[in-house]
C-alpha cells in the first residue's frame, strides 16, 4: 500500500507545482510551456508518473487512475481560467501583468482554492499567528476599585469625591482630631502655604458629603491620598485609598459589621473569616481593624487558608464628627470605613513591591490588560 | 511598649495563660502584640565572665586579647570591642557553646594569638540593639550569686519572655505594666498588688509591699520626716496651666551603685539598659505605673528652690545626651533658682544628673499638660518616655502613689532616708470626672441591648464606678488614668462594646434605606474613557500628583524630595518620563493613558489650589504588533487625531461650567493651530487643539518637541495629547434612532486639482454646502501628490452620495447636482476637476 500512497502523493505534489506555475505564467505563450510540461502525453510530467503503474498491486491500480483524472481536470480548468483573464486584457502578449506583486493579506481571496505565501497545498496554513492589536487595560489599581465598587453598589452605595488639596479643618479638626493630638502626628502629612494640606486620607469626603447632604447617606469615596513617606516595598507617598460612609436612623454597629462581612464574603469568597478587633480612630467610636482570613484551594487541590490579613479600618461615626457636619447624634447614626485598594490589589496579584504601581513599565501593566 | 511576662505574672496574681495566650487576648481587646520574644532563647551555653587583664594585640590596632575568668580557669579571647575594659563584666561564649544565631563558638587563632571564647554585644545575644561595644553587666559584686561561669540567664533574670504591645494613642494608660496587668486580670484594677521587692530588706520598704493606700517608707505629708530632716529646698510653679501638681522628696544619704539583679532583669527584660540604681528605679517606677520621675543630684540645685517656670530667650541646657539645647519662652524648664535643670517633662540636664558622687537626691514627680509637651518634643526634636507619656497624658491622680513606690525602691536598692515634707505645689485634683450613660443609647448605637448589670460587670474591673440613677440612666465615674479617652457617653460605649468582645456581636445584614447622594458623573466618564482606550491598545498609567519645579504651580512645603516639590498641572510630563522609562528598558512600543488630578493655584491667598481632572495620552512605536503580513507603521498624527476626534464624542459638556450652553455642549471637536502655529511642548505645525463644542479650547494635542525627551537614538516620534475633563459632566443626550433609507442612493466620485494653500475641509464644506438637499455626505478618500500632479498643487479625491427619500434619484437630478459643486468649487475657491 505504501507504493501506492507514495504514488498518489507525487501526484499531488505535482498537481500543486503546475497550480502554481500556472499562477505565475505571465502570458499566454508561458501558459502553453506549462501545459505541454505537465500534460503532455509523451513528455507529461504526470503522464510519467502513470507510467510507473505497474510498481503498485493490481487491485490498487483504479484508484490511481481516478486521482490522476482529478489533478488533470483541477489543472485543466485552471489553465483554462487563466488564459481567459489573458483574453479579457487584451493582453496579447508576453508583457502582461509586471513581476509578480507579493500578497500582502498573505491569501489569496477566499474561494478560489488559496495561494500565495499564507497557504498550503492550496488551503490556508492556519498555523500562522493571526493579526493582533496591542494588549490594553485598566490600572491594576483600577482593576481592584472597579470591583470593590461593583460589590458596593449591589449594597446600594454611590460614589463621591472630594478635593485633594484641603484644609487641615476638613483634614483633621472636623474629623475630631485636634492639630496638638498626637493622632494628627501619626499621619505625616504633606503641607502647602497658607496651612492647606493635601489630605491624608479620604475622609474629608465624609465632611464634605454629609454638609450637603441630608441623611440617608451610602457613598464610597475612591481617591488619592498623600502622605510624608518616602519609596520603599510597603510605602509611597501617594497612594489610593477607598472611604465608606453609612448615616441613617437606626444604623449601628451591628450593620457595619454585617454590611463588610457581607462585602468581604463577596469579595474573597464565602469560605472568608472576618476578624474585628479594637482600635483606635479619632473620628469613629467604637473603631475596630478588620482582618480576614482567604480560604483557597491551593496546586495540589488542598484547601488552605491564609493568615489573618489586615485590610481596614472602620468604626461608628462619632459624635463630634456629626456635630461638626450639622448633622444631629441624637437623631442619627452611621459608621465609616476605609480601606487600600493597592493593598489589596498587592495581596490578590502576588505584587512584591508597591513602587510597580507607579514606575508604569508597559511589561508590568500589560500582565493585566484586557481584564 | 515592652512588657515582661514576668512583671505582669508580678502585679497581677490571678493572672492566667502563657505568654502567647495573652498575646491574643491583648489583640482582641485592641491591643496587637507585634512579638513574643522567649529571652532565654539560645543563651544556654552563655555564662558570666569577669576580665581580668586587657593589652594590646601585638599585630592588629583594632583588637584585644584579654584573660577572661569564665569560671572554667583564665581563658585568652581576642576582642575586637572597644569598650572592653579589665575588672568589668561581661557574657561570654565559651568554647563549643552556641549563639543565638547559630554561629559556633571554636578554639582559634587571631592574627597570631590564641583566643578561646567570644565576650559578647547584646545584639549577638539577641537581647536588643544596643549600642557599640560588648554588653556590659554592671553587677552587684556584693551579690553572692555573682560568680565567674554562673549561667547568663539565671544570673540576669532572664527567663523571661517580652510581649511588643501596640498601644494606640488613645490609651497612655496602657503605656504601663500596671495598666497591660488592669485590661488582663481576671479581677481587674481591684486584684493588682504592688510587687515586694526581692531580697529588699530596708524597713522603709516594709510598708511598701502591702498595695494601694499604704505609705511606706515614704512620710506622710504633714507629719515629720523619717530623718526628722529638713528638706531645705522649695519648690514653686510659675505656670500652673502647663504643670498643675509638682510632688518633691528629698532623699540624702543615698549610695550611688550598680541596681540590684533583680532590677536589672526586669529592666533588661523591656530592652532599657540599667544604669545605676537611682536612675534605674526611677525608670522602673515609670515601666510599672506610666507615671515619668525624675532624680535631681540636689548639691546641683543652687539658691535652694526648683522653680517650674518658661525658659528665657537665650537659656540653653546640656541635656542628658549630651546636647545643648537652646530654650525659648515657648518651653517649661524645671530651675533653679538661676539656670534650667532640666526640660519639664521631656528630658532632664547633665549639670544636676544622679552620678557616682551624688549623695542627696531630689526625686521629682509631676503632672505636665500634654499639648505644650508635645509641641517642645517637637521643637527640640527629642522624644523620651517620659515625654512620650506625658503628651498623651499621665494620671493625675497617681502622683502620690508613683512618688512613694519610687522613694520605697530608691530607700532599698541605694540607701539614705527621706527628709523633710513631701513638697507639693499646684493642687491634687478635687472630683473624678462622672459621665452619664443612658442604657438605651447603648442599644442604639452598637445594635445589641445591655443592661445595667451587664455594664457594671464590664466597666468596674477596669476602675470604673458605676452608679444607677434610675431604670435608663447610669451615672460613671472615671478613674485618673482613663480621665484623658473618657470624657464623653461614647466614650463608656466603645468601652462596653471592646470588653463584651466585637465577635460576640451578630453580623445579620437588616435592609437599608437608598441614600440620597448620586452617584458623581465624573467617575461614569472616567470609566467611559478607560474602556474606549483600554479597547484601542492603551494601558492605564498611574503616576504620584509630584512634580519637580517647573511642572507646577502649587508648592509643597515639606516634600519628600527636592522633585517632587510642585504639584503638577498637566500630567503629560509625567508621561513622558514614563516613556522615557520604557524605552530605556527596550519596551519600544509605549501606549499609556491617565486620569488623574491637576492643581493650578488659586488667585485668592490662603485658598485652596483649584483641581481638574484631567485625561492625557503618549503613544511611540508602531500603529500595531508587527505580522508577518507587513508592519502597520509608526504612529502618526492621523492616529493621534482619529483618537482625539473618538474621546472628543465621548465626553459630554459640563453641568458645573455655569451655562446651558455648557451643559449641552456635548462633543468635542479638533482644530489645528491657526496658520500651523506652535504651543510650548509640541513640534510648530504638527499640534492641535481641541475645543469643546461652547468653542473653549479644552486641550492640547501633537508630536512632543524631541528637545523635551531624553531616548534612545533609534526612537520614533513620540505623540501627546492632554484634555481637561468637565468637572461635573452633564449627561449625553439620548440617541433618536434614524428610519433607515428605502431607495439606494448615487455615488459621483470627484478628482480635484487643489491649490497647495488651501486646507482639504475648506473643500469638502464648499461641496457640502453647494450640494443641495440631495447631497447626504461627502468624503475624502484620495490625497495625491506628485508625478501627474502640476507643482503648487494636491490632488483631493472626493466622493458624493446622493440620495432622496422614498424615491430613486434620476441622472439629471445628480447631474444638476453635480455642476452646482464643480462650479463653486471652481469660481469660489480656484479648485479644477482633475483631467477636466
Amino acid at each position: 500500500m505504501s507504493g501506492t500512497q507514495s504514488l498518489i502523493d507525487a501526484l499531488h505534489a505535482l498537481g500543486d507545482e503546475a497550480l502554481s506555475a500556472v499562477s505565475d505564467a505571465s502570458g499566454p505563450g508561458e501558459l502553453e510551456t506549462v501545459r505541454v510540461r505537465y500534460l503532455g502525453r509523451k513528455e507529461g510530467r504526470i503522464s510519467g508518473v502513470l507510467r510507473r503503474v505497474g510498481e503498485i498491486p493490481a487491485e490498487d491500480r483504479p484508484a490511481l487512475g481516478a486521482e490522476a483524472n482529478r489533478v488533470k481536470a483541477a489543472l485543466e480548468e485552471a489553465l483554462d481560467a487563466r488564459a481567459g483573464e489573458f483574453a479579457g486584457t487584451g493582453s496579447g502578449n508576453e508583457a502582461g501583468p509586471a513581476a509578480p506583486v507579493r500578497d500582502r493579506t498573505g491569501s489569496s481571496p477566499a474561494g478560489d482554492g488559496g495561494q500565495g505565501p499564507g497557504t498550503r497545498r492550496g488551503v490556508l496554513d492556519l498555523t500562522l499567528p493571526g493579526r493582533t492589536t496591542f494588549p490594553g487595560g485598566r490600572h491594576p489599581i483600577t482593576l481592584v476599585v472597579d470591583e470593590l465598587w461593583e460589590i458596593f453598589r449591589g449594597m446600594g452605595f454611590t460614589r463621591a469625591r472630594g478635593p485633594e488639596a484641603e484644609t487641615e479643618w476638613y483634614n483633621f479638626e472636623a474629623l475630631n482630631t485636634p492639630l496638638d493630638h498626637p493622632a494628627a502626628d501619626e499621619q505625616d502629612t504633606l503641607y502647602l502655604k497658607g496651612g492647606n494640606l493635601l489630605r491624608s486620607h479620604t475622609s474629608p469626603v465624609q465632611v464634605r458629603v454629609m454638609q450637603d447632604h441630608e441623611p440617608p447617606i451610602r457613598i464610597l469615596a475612591p481617591g488619592m491620598v498623600y502622605r510624608r513617606d518616602t519609596y520603599d516595598p510597603t510605602h509611597a507617598p501617594a497612594f489610593l485609598q477607598l472611604e465608606g460612609l453609612v448615616v441613617d436612623e437606626g444604623i449601628s454597629f451591628v450593620d457595619l459589621k454585617a454590611t463588610l462581612a457581607e462585602f468581604a464574603r463577596r469579595y474573597w469568597g464565602p469560605g472568608t473569616q472576618i476578624r474585628f478587633r479594637p482600635s483606635f480612630f479619632p473620628f469613629t467610636e467604637p473603631s475596630a481593624e478588620v482582618d480576614v482570613k482567604r480560604v483557597y484551594t491551593d496546586e495540589d487541590g488542598v484547601e488552605r487558608e491564609t493568615d489573618w490579613l489586615e485590610i481596614m479600618g472602620a468604626g461608628m461615626v462619632d459624635p463630634a464628627v456629626f456635630e461638626a457636619c450639622g448633622i444631629d447624634p441624637e437623631r442619627y447614626t452611621g459608621f465609616a470605613f476605609g480601606m487600600g485598594p493597592g493593598r489589596i490589589g498587592m495581596l490578590k496579584y502576588g505584587i512584591p513591591d508597591i513602587r510597580a504601581f507607579f514606575e508604569n513599565d508597559v511589561r508590568f501593566l500589560s500582565q493585566f490588560a484586557d481584564r | 511598649m515592652n512588657i515582661s511576662y514576668r512583671w505582669l505574672q508580678s502585679l497581677a496574681p490571678d493572672l492566667e495563660g502563657t505568654p502567647d495566650a495573652l498575646a491574643e487576648r491583648l489583640t482582641a481587646l485592641g491591643f496587637p502584640v507585634e512579638d513574643i520574644q522567649r529571652l532565654s532563647e539560645g543563651l544556654d551555653g552563655i555564662v558570666v565572665a569577669k576580665v581580668t587583664e586587657v593589652r594590646p594585640h601585638p599585630n592588629a590596632d583594632r583588637l584585644r586579647v584579654c584573660q577572661v575568668d569564665g569560671g572554667a580557669g583564665i581563658v585568652q579571647v581576642v576582642c575586637g570591642a572597644p569598650n572592653v575594659e579589665a575588672g568589668a563584666w561581661y557574657p561570654l561564649a565559651p568554647v563549643g557553646a552556641t549563639l543565638p544565631g547559630g554561629m559556633q563558638i571554636r578554639k582559634a587563632k587571631l592574627r597570631g594569638e590564641v583566643s578561646e571564647g567570644m565576650l559578647c554585644s547584646e545584639i549577638e545575644l539577641g537581647l536588643g540593639r544596643g549600642k557599640d561595644g560588648l554588653m556590659e553587666l554592671r553587677l552587684d559584686p556584693a551579690d553572692p550569686s555573682v560568680q565567674p561561669g554562673a549561667p547568663l540567664v539565671g544570673t540576669l533574670g532572664l527567663d523571661d519572655v517580652r510581649l511588643d504591645v501596640e498601644v494606640t494613642s488613645n490609651r497612655p494608660d496602657l503605656l504601663s505594666h500596671r495598666g497591660i496587668a488592669r485590661e488582663l486580670a481576671k479581677g481587674g484594677d481591684a486584684s493588682l498588688v504592688e510587687p515586694p521587692v526581692p531580697g529588699g530588706a530596708s524597713q522603709a520598704l516594709e510598708g511598701g509591699q502591702a498595695g494601694e493606700g499604704a505609705e511606706g517608707g515614704l512620710p506622710a505629708e504633714a507629719g515629720p520626716a523619717a530623718g526628722g530632716g529638713e528638706p531645705g529646698v522649695a519648690v514653686r510653679i510659675e505656670d500652673l496651666e502647663r504643670c498643675p501638681r509638682y510632688l518633691g522628696l528629698v532623699i540624702r544619704g543615698i549610695r550611688v551603685g550598680p541596681s540590684p539583679a533583680w532590677l536589672q532583669a526586669r529592666l533588661r527584660a523591656v530592652g532599657a539598659r540599667p544604669i545605676n540604681n537611682v536612675v534605674d528605679v526611677t525608670n522602673y517606677v515609670l515601666l510599672e505605673t506610666g507615671q515619668p520621675l525624675h532624680a535631681f543630684d540636689l548639691a546641683r540645685i543652687g539658691g535652694g528652690e526648683i522653680v517650674v517656670r518658661r525658659a528665657r530667650d537665650g537659656e540653653t541646657l546640656r541635656t542628658l545626651d549630651g546636647v545643648e539645647r537652646k530654650l525659648t519662652p515657648d518651653m517649661l524648664a524645671i530651675c533653679d533658682a538661676d539656670t534650667p535643670l532640666a526640660v519639664a517633662g521631656v528630658m532632664g540636664g547633665e549639670a544636676s544628673e544622679v552620678s557616682a558622687g551624688t549623695t542627696d537626691i531630689l526625686l521629682e514627680c509631676a503632672l505636665f499638660a500634654p499639648g505644650p509637651i508635645r509641641a517642645t518634643r517637637k521643637a527640640l526634636g527629642l522624644s523620651t518616655d517620659a515625654s512620650y507619656r506625658f503628651e498623651r497624658g499621665v494620671d493625675p491622680d497617681g502622683l502620690e502613689r508613683a512618688l512613694r513606690r519610687c522613694a520605697d525602691l530608691v530607700v532599698a536598692t541605694a540607701g539614705g532616708t527621706p527628709e523633710g515634707p513631701v513638697l507639693d505645689a499646684g493642687a491634687a485634683r478635687s472630683d473624678r470626672p462622672r459621665v452619664p450613660l443612658r442604657i438605651p443609647r447603648i442599644a442604639r448605637l452598637l445594635g445589641i441591648p445591655f443592661d445595667a448589670d451587664q455594664v457594671r460587670g464590664l466597666l468596674t474591673p477596669l476602675g470604673f464606678g458605676v452608679e444607677q440613677h434610675d431604670a435608663e440612666m447610669l451615672e460613671v465615674e472615671v478613674p485618673g488614668w482613663r480621665s484623658w479617652d473618657v470624657t464623653r457617653e461614647v466614650d463608656l460605649i466603645e468601652e462596653i462594646a471592646r470588653r463584651h468582645g466585637y465577635d460576640r456581636f451578630p453580623d445579620a445584614l437588616a435592609p437599608y434605606r437608598p441614600g440620597t447622594v448620586p452617584d458623581h458623573p465624573l467617575f461614569a466618564l472616567e470609566d467611559g474613557l478607560r474602556s474606549f482606550l483600554s479597547g484601542r491598545g492603551l494601558l492605564e498609567a498611574q503616576t504620584p500628583a509630584f512634580a519637580p519645579r517647573g511642572e507646577g504651580e502649587v508648592a509643597v512645603m515639606n516634600p519628600v524630595s527636592a522633585e517632587e516639590g510642585w504639584l503638577r498641572s498637566a500630567l503629560v510630563p509625567a508621561l513622558l518620563r514614563r516613556v522615557e522609562y520604557n524605552l530605556a528598558r527596550g519596551n519600544r512600543d509605549v501606549r499609556l493613558f491617565e486620569l488623574g488630578t491637576v492643581f493650578r493655584s488659586s488667585a485668592e491667598a490662603g485658598a485652596l489650589p483649584s483641581e481638574r481632572t484631567h485625561l492625557a495620552l503618549v503613544l511611540h512605536g508602531s500603529r500595531a504588533p508587527g505580522h508577518w503580513t507587513g508592519d502597520a507603521g509608526a504612529v502618526d498624527a492621523w492616529e493621534l487625531k482619529g483618537l482625539t476626534e473618538a474621546i472628543g464624542g465621548l465626553v459630554p459638556g459640563d453641568a458645573a461650567g455655569g451655562t446651558a450652553a455648557h451643559a449641552t455642549a456635548n462633543g468635542h471637536a479638533v482644530r489645528p493651530l491657526a496658520g500651523g502655529g506652535s504651543a510650548p511642548g509640541f513640534v510648530a505645525g504638527e499640534v492641535f487643539e481641541v475645543v469643546d463644542a461652547t468653542g473653549a479650547v479644552v486641550g492640547t494635542g501633537g508630536r512632543v518637541d524631541p528637545a523635551r525627551l531624553d531616548l534612545p537614538p533609534w526612537a520614533g516620534a513620540v505623540w501627546g495629547l492632554e484634555i481637561t475633563l468637565p468637572v461635573e459632566p452633564a449627561p449625553r443626550p439620548i440617541p433618536r434612532v434614524r428610519s433607515l433609507p428605502t431607495h439606494p442612493g448615487v455615488e459621483r466620485d470627484l478628482a480635484l486639482l487643489v491649490p497647495d494653500p488651501l486646507p482639504a475641509a475648506k473643500v469638502v464644506a464648499l461641496a457640502r454646502s453647494n450640494g443641495g438637499s440631495l447631497l447626504r455626505g461627502v468624503e475624502i478618500f484620495d490625497v495625491y501628490m506628485g508625478k501627474g500632479v502640476e507643482p503648487g498643487m494636491r490632488s483631493i479625491a472626493i466622493r458624493l452620495r446622493f440620495r432622496a427619500d422614498g424615491r430613486s434619484l434620476t441622472d439629471t437630478e445628480v447631474d444638476g447636482a453635480m455642476e452646482q459643486v464643480t462650479r463653486a468649487l471652481r469660481e469660489e475657491i480656484g479648485v479644477r476637476i482633475r483631467g477636466g
